[in-house]
């Protein structure tokens, strides 16, 4: 469709620019400002340039370690449910009722942890993984794991990636099924004359179709993993030890329990901009690896 | 019609249950006595108590919880739905200068971690003495929820063909009037995909909810924090509070079921 070229557009885009405007840059220019200043309380700022992002960046610094510590796991938090979450969630679209009423039962059940408080997907883990009085936790140690998701540093790690799994393949299943529901019957009557296998008709029909909710999906789950606090904060408190402390739960120690408004503000920057730079990624990457269509306009 | 795999039954069913178990032991846990969660490992209330829903429904602070959560959550789909329609009308319509610049910025909003904005928020809103009301929350909120609004509605509003708004216009009406009396019934389920979106997302979201709030409009989802105390965690409240905040959720998902999968491709598939 041919858009015509019309400055007036923009008064009709000026509440939405406002409205984000005063919420995304009044903020962060607070941030900014923070990022560059020290304090020794007493609202008394004095300049301090780059200083805390050279100590950010520089791992041998308390400051610097635990930033890169708890990047790294995030990165590879991010990595491990991404590898989970998309092919699951392709298979359980797959695996969709075709249709009538389990069409709707399946739905609504797919959709139902998405909705649930984050805070509350992090109690409702807690209390089916506690090896006293969760179901989870006392079947594993009955059939003989020693699993103790509080003391244990892989059992953290299982429950909060468990969770996660469990809270969010929905979501990509659904963004496939959307997807796979797009496709005309017309496509698989053609596959099915020339003999093509599942296989084929997967390769060569679904997934090429799925793959523009597919970015979608990988970019959400990409940036929702990366930007998690509530739940593990919730199950696990980032323990034992620092082991799961993703950058969220770091970022908010130093700034509102320690209140090193200088450090936070830095890390602030670092950390949003990595998310950019990966969505950023990910997006070339996979526009350009499936693209006989070019994008729709106004994407990006 | 093959777009199924082997199996799929078996698979469907199995994921269904990996989904349901958690839940079901919660709501288990909100029907035992304390006694009964700590001392044995029972697979259904022996004796089932309704004693943890009274105290939450006696208690004002607890249903007050609600209230709050659900002011901020329906002050902010309002408002972001509002806010987002004209901007998708005029990013799916025209082409303007730095359109496409401003469209990635917006979806960058939505990249910004909670974690980032809640110091200076509380700032922010502070400053406009705002802090510790819904309007703070649903205002915070808009951070991520309208450049998702925009995002799905530009999708809708691309649907609906240009010549039936200049037949409109045509036919002599003015711009509001061709906004409201035509399109927006157009796109009404649209603008429920987009509203249920808002109201997921704001109402899941507590970060920014608890950071911006202290007593008068807190959340309900923070006031569970209050079942921890000196003696313990009182399992069975905190188990019945959790499954009063999965209510609200399911039942926006019931009377938007038949839109969810549509809505979960933001309406560009």
């Amino acid at each position: 469709m041919e858009k015509v070229v019309n400055q007036k557009a923009w008064f009709l885009v000026l509440p939405v620019f406002l409205i984000v405007a005063f919420s995304a840059v009044l903020p962060l220019m607070t941030v900014v400002n923070y990022s560059v200043q020290d304090t020794f309380g007493n609202n008394q700022f004095f300049w301090n340039g780059v200083g805390w992002f050279k100590e950010l960046l520089d791992p041998s610094t308390d400051l610097g370690g635990r930033f890169l510590a708890s990047l790294g796991r995030n990165l590879l938090f991010s990595a491990i449910i991404l590898a989970i979450e998309v092919p699951l969630g392709i298979v359980v679209a797959l695996s969709m009722p075709r249709h009538g009423w389990p069409v709707a039962v399946c739905l609504v059940i797919l959709a139902l942890p998405l909705l649930i408080p984050w805070n509350v997907v992090g109690t409702i883990w807690q209390i089916f993984g506690r090896p006293d009085i969760g179901l989870m936790g006392y079947v594993f140690n009955s059939l003989g794991f020693n699993y103790n998701y509080v003391s244990n540093d892989i059992d953290a790690w299982f429950t909060v990636i468990l969770m996660d799994v469990w809270h969010w393949t929905s979501l990509v299943a659904l963004l496939c099924y959307a997807g796979l529901k797009s496709i005309p019957d017309a496509y698989y009557q053609a596959a099915q004359i020339d003999g093509a296998s599942r296989w084929a008709v997967f390769k060569a029909i679904q997934l090429p179709k799925m793959n523009r909710v597919l970015l979608i999906a990988v970019l959400l789950r990409f940036m929702d993993s990366f930007m998690i606090y509530t739940e593990p904060f919730v199950v696990t408190g980032g323990g034992p030890g620092n082991s799961t402390t993703f950058v969220s739960i770091e970022l908010v120690k130093i700034a509102l329990g320690q209140f090193d408004l200088g450090k936070a503000a830095a890390l602030s920057l670092v950390y949003n901009l990595v998310i950019l730079i990966v969505c950023w990624l990910f997006y070339t990457v996979m526009t350009n690896a499936g693209s006989e269509r070019p994008p729709k306009e106004g994407v990006a | 019609m093959m777009h199924s795999i082997p199996g799929r039954r078996i698979i469907m069913v199995v994921f269904l249950f990996f989904l349901l178990l958690p839940i079901y032991w919660l709501v288990n846990m909100s029907f035992k006595t304390n006694t009964e969660i700590v001392t044995t490992m029972t697979l259904w209330p022996h004796q089932p108590t309704l004693a943890n829903y009274k105290r939450i429904f006696t208690d004002e602070s607890w249903y007050s919880g609600y209230i709050n959560s659900l002011q901020y959550v329906i002050l902010n789909t309002f408002l972001s739905i509002s806010f987002a329609l004209p901007a998708a009308y005029a990013f799916s319509r025209y082409r303007f200068l730095g359109d496409k610049h401003l469209f990635f910025w917006l979806l960058s909003n939505r990249m910004a971690p909670a974690a980032v904005f809640a110091l200076p928020f509380f700032n922010l809103y502070s400053a406009l003495n705002l802090f510790d009301t819904p309007w703070a929350v649903a205002l915070a909120h808009c951070l991520f929820n309208v450049p998702l609004a925009v995002w799905i509605l530009e999708g809708f509003v691309s649907s609906v063909p240009r010549e039936i708004d200049e037949t409109a216009f045509l036919d002599g009406y003015s711009f509001p009037r061709f906004f409201i009396k035509i399109l927006v019934p157009l796109i009404a389920s649209g603008i429920g995909v987009a509203a249920f979106f808002c109201f997921m997302f704001s109402w899941v979201e507590l970060l920014l909810a608890r950071t911006l709030t202290s007593v008068n409009a807190k959340p309900i989802a923070a006031t569970m924090t209050r079942t921890v105390s000196a003696a313990g965690v009182d399992w069975g409240l905190l188990a019945a509070a959790g499954v009063l905040t999965i209510i609200p959720g399911a039942l926006v998902i019931w009377f938007v079921r038949n839109y969810i999968a549509r809505g979960f491709a933001l309406g560009r598939v």
